[in-house]
């Protein structure tokens, strides 16, 4: 069972069609004791930094997704929902993330490594994932051809351990794609809009 | 790197594929759903559903279509013709859209191209603007389907759109729009000039050396494509090739 987060931001129907395309099942809920005793979690994010941050908080369902994460459960952030794992996001403003990576998430114009200026943004299409390291979770992603996933984000995170990132994307400077310590990962691009090795990466999600 | 995209665009009316594809092995060519499915298998990198419906019931019926299509193809839907209201596009977007085009209601407020992307966030929110040129270096914008000169400036308005929060524009060309002469590259390179979002190429591509120059000469990130596709004259792997051929960054198909 796949456990979504469900707390008010964007439509989550495509990322539940596309675990049941990999043969999850999956549970949409903002309850944090059900969060909290997830066996699976996933969360989501779509829009702002701070409203998605916000909306958590709200919730009160952060204490319950640390609490699953100390637990051991494979956690996935998928987008927006990559980003709040590090410590800080500077979208629109300043916000205090989940904490769980050391970084920040920063706008595609003022990456300190040198993007054009005239690059446009937001970062939107189909890009190629680099595999820094292995892991399960990008198990058979050489299959299938070239890895080319969906990507539409105009923030995107600085990692400062490298040994989180797990694969980089490249535009206009080259940005960790998916990250991992222990039992969290997090994927910038959309897998549920990223055809079949968007699906490759569901499915093994689901068996971690 | 990233990849340039293309989007075959669908007209649907009371839920039917008008300009369809007439591949063999569509058991329905008018469902939008199957058709959805056959780019999606083909290689195609996102679909455009152009609702092109008057009605309350035809909105309905659309719902319906893209419900039914999201549900069954993963890569990015966009859907326009006839949204009006934050309300319309909630409602588009809960239904399985991933992104909404607007046009008409974009030029009558503007406002509404704002409060879309603070509802949404601008990544979903796409300005369709059909351009007619009007003069030398000189191109207008039209609504209510071509049919009503607005006096407005293209460029400007694309600028303006950017500025209220459009993450991505849709550029048809009016006068090259069903002609098979390609797009208008000069319109395309003024706009992609003067904004940093993607900007889509639409209206006139006829062979795959027009999708090249849209996007090399022209300067978008996508092209949009009908006809070329719907009639069989080339696949979307045909295109991908040539592109590839030609330098061009494509994802495989």
């Amino acid at each position: 069972m796949v456990t979504i987060v469900d707390y008010g931001i964007g439509n989550l129907r495509s990322v539940e069609k596309a675990f049941h395309a990999v043969g999850a099942e999956v549970l949409r809920t903002d309850d944090p004791d059900t969060i909290g005793q997830a066996e699976r979690l996933v969360l989501p994010g779509v829009g702002a930094f701070g409203a998605c941050i916000n909306e958590i908080r709200s919730r009160e369902v952060e204490e319950a997704i640390h609490h699953a994460i100390d637990g051991g459960v494979p956690f996935l952030g998928v987008c927006v929902g990559m980003q709040l794992l590090f410590q800080e996001g500077l979208e629109h403003g300043t916000h205090r993330g989940l904490g769980l990576l050391p970084g920040q998430v920063v706008h595609f114009h003022k990456a300190e490594n040198g993007a054009a200026a005239n690059l446009k943004v937001p970062h939107m299409g189909w890009n190629v994932l680099t595999p820094t390291r292995s892991s399960r979770l990008l198990d058979g992603l050489d299959e299938g051809g070239e890895p080319y996933v969906y990507f539409v984000h105009s923030y995107h995170a600085v990692a400062d351990d490298e040994a989180d990132v797990l694969a980089t994307s490249t535009y206009g400077h080259t940005f960790p794609a998916v990250v991992q310590r222990d039992n969290v990962f997090g994927v910038q691009f959309h897998p549920e809009k990223s055809q079949y090795h968007g699906l490759r990466i569901l499915e093994n999600f689901t068996q971690l | 790197m990233l990849a340039k995209r293309i989007i075959p665009c669908l007209d649907v009316d009371q839920g039917r594929v008008v300009k369809g594809i007439n591949f063999v092995d569509i058991r329905d060519a008018g469902d939008p759903v199957e058709q959805a499915r056959t780019y999606d298998a083909a290689g195609a990198d996102e679909l455009v559903f152009l609702d092109i419906t008057a009605t309350h019931e035809g909105r309905d019926i659309m719902h319906d279509v893209v419900r039914r299509t999201a549900d069954q193809i993963f890569i990015p839907l966009t859907v326009g013709g006839g949204l009006r209201t934050v309300d319309d596009m909630r409602a588009m977007l809960h239904a399985g859209a991933d992104k909404v085009a607007i046009n008409s209601a974009a030029v009558k407020d503007p406002d509404v191209i704002t409060r879309g992307a603070e509802a949404f966030g601008a990544q979903c929110i796409v300005v369709a603007i059909d351009a007619k040129r009007t003069g030398p270096e000189k191109w207008e914008v039209f609504v209510h389907g071509g049919r009503k000169n607005t006096g407005m400036d293209a460029i400007e308005w694309a600028v303006e759109a950017e500025k209220r929060g459009a993450g991505e524009l849709l550029i048809t060309s009016m006068d090259r729009d069903g002609t098979k002469d390609g797009y208008d590259n000069e319109l395309l390179t003024r706009i992609t000039d003067r904004v940093r979002i993607p900007v889509i190429a639409s209206g006139g591509a006829g062979t795959l050396e027009h999708l090249r120059d849209g996007l090399e000469v022209g300067g978008a990130s996508a092209v949009l494509a009908a006809s070329i596709f719907h009639f069989r004259e080339y696949s979307v792997g045909e295109a991908k090739q040539f592109l590839r051929d030609a330098g061009i960054p494509v994802r495989p198909s």
